[in-house]
């Protein structure tokens, strides 16, 4: 792939005309795809894809286009240039675009981590194997991922990332079942073992009888992968310039001063310790981190190019979206294997799920908990619970409520794989809240 | 280029049980005119194509965008050894699966050419309505929006099969936000993150009535700013088409997925209350509850005559005076369960496998006009336009929250309420359906964004509704 891009990169940096700027995208993936259900194999596929964005630029007018590569290079060159021709005509049924910002700057990069990864049957293999007596259903995806940028100013920017990323569910019994996740750019046996048998301990948990709660107030513990489900609602509209100046923002309040989050709760995209790559669309090289919340307050929001010029603040590499794609929240001091003793009585939340705001300008929010959430008395868990809705405001959860962060932080890679395979991660600590309010 | 293709794939297809090739080319165009600026337009064409393969009871998929024989043989090469790896491990024997071979075309229905109108002629129609949304200095976002793609597919099987499906989505939309002192409200019109999508030309815009919506939506944004949140209480709701949307979606269409009901969504997208033992003798809700699996509506979202596993399309019942009847399943999933679906086996794109997924799901029209409703509520809120979705993963405990609210007092519509939301349970909240309006109440709308499936696919999906009562409902408001 990485032949490919640089031959087509050089290919469409000849095509810029005079007083031309043509900026290049290229994003593929070589992948497996394995789901697997009850301990079987569901389906299993392969696919080998690449998308090549393109963008005109002339005269202050912008086009943007994107196209599938077919992996010929003589055949996608001929692609390329009927693209950037039928751009050209475009241009000129468009206006000038007041917010178009492209670097003024040209600084390249290069990144590979080739991994080590295992082969479909294989995996196939130790699944099945590690899946023998327990209703396991799963999905591994694997293999490498590319990303890149070429301007027709010389700029070039480059990432691989090899990894595989298995996610699987070992169920007891309906909706209780104890999520797992693996990955990595080498795939140990052992690693995947201890996970399993770690797995297995908490199954066995979920046999015991289920406890359904009342409405109400209850202490609760929040696993990072529970705050992952809140931090990503929050990535949506949240952190973005151009949300928070048009006061969409759900952090509206954050962002006024007229609220605040504990003040031990620091924000920040820190693309330096993330997968995502270095660089974005336009070839805006992303610094090694951005705050976004510092002690609790507003510190920052993710700026795009477009965001950046309408505003007039500068850019910090965001994505067209400003999304998150590394989010990183400060470690706490509580160890972890102080957790139960620490929540006494309470609900331990193992997975929260299908979050959503129930009052958006409050950042008041809604979702289910859901797998290993369990009662937690003297300590102790007592009963895996039915799930439960709950519904408050993060100024709450993470503010007036929140007792302790974690000392330790778990790195979780993003599993989507909508449209294409993610680079996003996010860093989290735990949180135990004095208070989560369930409502249903 | 499809003779091209038909010959390089009968080269390329395997000496094996079964092998199909589904062929998708996407063409698209998104236009934007955000606060009066003309956004750069986005230009899109994604193409390849799905090798299928079952060989010994093994089934395997490999997709690809080389589309030459030298490919597509490659492709299928990867498909057939997925296809061994998987014989013998799978959930299902699947060379017990009798795979169609089909014979057919479809196209969308399309009374306008999207191309009638030159892209400049198109950005005018959107700056005219975004320079409408300016009513007001507190009006702080405003944007308008055309998204128009073309898509081009074809199934072959090895075996002879043949279909090839062509169609014209359309995706108005128009929003407009205000903002004062610390609080904001955003209205949109048609149906809120593109609801208010079709198939067809530029005959949709005419439908969603793009011209003079401007000013109307920035108004209603500026009246929601000034409106009393809605009320905590127990209140009958008369729920409007842009969010029986919603509720059809995630509390019928997701529940009665039959992929779900076998347990492959359990890892993502969740599982259903729904099990095999309920067809045909659960009573879902109301004696007034009629839902259909309608693939064969002119221009709405989903239409189609054929599904990605080459199964014909019809129109049946999944749901009727109540009862449920059948599941959301596709052959595949039909042959696993012993039960009888519906052809929904559908893929987002050329690079993902077919999967159980909503088309078009209806709820068909009943005998009580829109007035007869609201006075047939004492104390109540109508709810309009979706804003908020959250379900657990069995597709059950569900909360859900609107745009718009209007207060209905002693039958009669009283004043505007923001942040109208409410909570229920779908095994139970069918069951308090008490009106469903008649056929002057329906609106045709979807999403283009249904997300589900490992690896994830986002899909469209259309729902027409009328406007539908229920009883006694949790009803609330913001935080204040």
């Amino acid at each position: 792939m990485k032949t490919l891009f640089h031959a087509l990169a050089d290919h469409v940096q000849g095509l810029a005309g005079p007083g031309e700027t043509i900026v290049s995208g290229f994003r593929g993936e070589v992948s497996d795809f394995i789901r697997f259900n009850r301990s079987r194999v569901r389906q299993a596929t392969t696919v080998r894809q690449a998308v090549w964005t393109l963008s005109l630029v002339e005269g202050g007018r912008r086009v943007d286009a994107s196209t599938t590569l077919a992996g010929d290079p003589a055949a996608d060159r001929d692609a390329l240039s009927r693209l950037v021709a039928q751009l050209r005509d475009a241009l000129a049924g468009t206006a000038p675009d007041p917010y178009l910002l492209l670097p003024d700057s040209r600084e390249d990069s290069d990144r590979e981590e080739v991994g080590s990864l295992p082969e479909a049957g294989a995996v196939i293999e130790s699944v099945l194997a590690a899946g023998r007596g327990v209703d396991l259903v799963g999905f591994h995806a694997a293999g490498p991922i590319f990303e890149g940028h070429a301007s027709s100013s010389g700029q070039r920017n480059w990432q691989r990332v090899d990894n595989f990323n298995f996610e699987w569910c070992l169920y007891h019994d309906r909706d209780k079942a104890v999520k797992t996740g693996y990955a990595g750019r080498e795939w140990s046996e052992a690693a995947f073992a201890a996970r399993m048998d770690f797995a297995r301990e908490q199954l066995a948990l979920l046999a015991r009888p289920a406890r359904t709660l009342e409405p109400g107030r209850y202490r609760a513990y929040l696993t990072p992968a529970a705050l992952d489900e809140v931090t990503g609602l929050l990535g949506w509209g949240g952190f973005g310039l151009k949300s928070q100046r048009t006061r969409q923002s759900p952090l509206g309040r954050l962002v006024d001063g007229t609220a605040a989050l504990d003040a031990r709760v620091t924000i920040t995209e820190n693309t330096a310790e993330g997968l995502a790559p270095g660089f974005q669309g336009e070839g805006f090289v992303r610094p090694a981190r951005v705050p976004l919340v510092a002690g609790g307050r507003h510190a920052g929001a993710l700026a795009s190019p477009r965001s950046a010029r309408e505003y007039g603040v500068a850019t910090n590499g965001a994505n067209g979206g400003e999304s998150p794609e590394s989010l990183d929240l400060a470690a706490g001091t509580l160890p972890r294997g102080d957790v139960l003793a620490a929540l006494d009585r309470g609900i331990y939340v193992g997975n929260l799920w299908y979050l959503n705001y129930s009052d958006r300008t409050a950042c008041r929010m809604t979702g289910m908990t859901r797998f290993a959430s369990f009662w937690v008395e003297g300590g102790r868990i007592v009963a895996p619970l039915n799930v439960m809705r709950f519904d408050d405001t993060l100024y709450r959860m993470l503010g007036s409520e929140l007792e302790h962060l974690t000392a330790e932080r778990d790195l979780l890679p993003s599993s989507s794989t909508y449209l294409a395979r993610s680079t996003a991660s996010s860093r989290l600590p735990g949180a135990l809240l004095r208070e989560l309010t369930l409502t249903l | 280029m499809l003779e091209s293709l038909k010959r390089a794939f009968r080269e390329a297809a395997p000496a094996v049980d079964f092998c199909a090739l589904r062929f998708v080319e996407e063409t698209s165009e998104q236009l934007v005119v955000r606060q009066d600026v003309p956004e750069p337009p986005r230009l899109a064409v994604d193409r390849g194509a799905m090798v299928t393969v079952i060989h010994a009871g093994g089934l395997g998929y490999s997709a690809t965008s080389d589309l030459t024989a030298a490919g597509l043989r490659e492709a299928a090469g990867r498909a057939k050894d997925l296809a061994a790896l998987v014989a013998g491990r799978a959930v299902h024997d699947y060379g017990r699966l009798e795979m169609p071979s089909p014979k057919g075309r479809y196209a969308s229905p399309v009374a306008k050419d999207p191309d009638a109108l030159t892209r400049a002629a198109k950005f005018d129609l959107l700056a005219a309505e975004s320079a409408q949304c300016r009513v007001d200095p507190r009006i702080v976002d405003w944007e308008a929006g055309l998204w128009t793609t073309r898509t081009r597919s074809a199934y072959l099987t090895a075996a002879g099969g043949e279909v090839e499906q062509d169609f014209t989505f359309t995706v108005p939309s128009l929003s407009a936000t205000a903002h004062d002192k610390g609080e904001t409200q955003t209205r949109t019109h048609g149906g809120r993150g593109n609801g208010f999508c079709r198939q067809g030309g530029l005959e949709v815009i005419d439908a969603f009535g793009l011209s003079g919506a401007g000013r109307a939506t920035a108004e209603a944004a500026l009246e929601l700013l000034a409106a009393p949140d809605c009320p905590t209480g127990t209140l009958d709701v008369l729920l409007m088409p842009d969010q029986m949307v919603l509720q059809i979606h995630e509390s019928i269409g997701h529940p009665l997925e039959l992929d779900r009901i076998l347990g492959d969504e359990r890892n993502f997208a969740g599982t259903s209350f729904v099990t095999p033992d309920m067809f045909g003798t659960y009573r879902y809700g109301s004696d007034l509850l009629d839902v259909t699996f309608d693939p064969a509506r002119a221009g709405e979202y989903a239409s189609y005559a054929f599904d990605d596993d080459g199964s014909p399309a019809a129109r049946e019942y999944l749901i009727r005076g109540g009862v449920l009847l059948r599941p959301l399943g596709g052959a595949i999933s039909q042959a696993r369960a012993g039960l009888a679906g519906v052809a929904n086996a559908r893929a987002c794109a050329w690079n993902r496998a077919p999967i159980d997924r909503m088309a078009n799901l209806n709820i068909e029209p009943g005998a009580s006009r829109f007035e007869d409703m609201v006075a047939a509520i004492e104390d109540g809120v109508l709810m309009a336009t979706n804003l908020s979705w959250s379900i657990d993963d069995s597709r059950n405990k569900f909360q859900f929250g609107c745009e718009w609210g209007r207060r209905i007092r002693g039958g009669k519509l009283a004043e505007v309420v923001k942040n109208p939301n409410y909570r229920g349970i779908s095994a139970t909240f069918w069951r308090s359906l008490a009106a469903v309006g008649d056929a002057a109440t329906v609106q045709m709308t979807g999403t283009p964004f249904c997300g589900k499936g490992e690896p994830n696919q986002v899909i469209r999906v259309g729902h027409a509704s009328p406007a539908c009562l229920f009883r006694g409902v949790q009803v609330f408001g913001g935080a204040g």
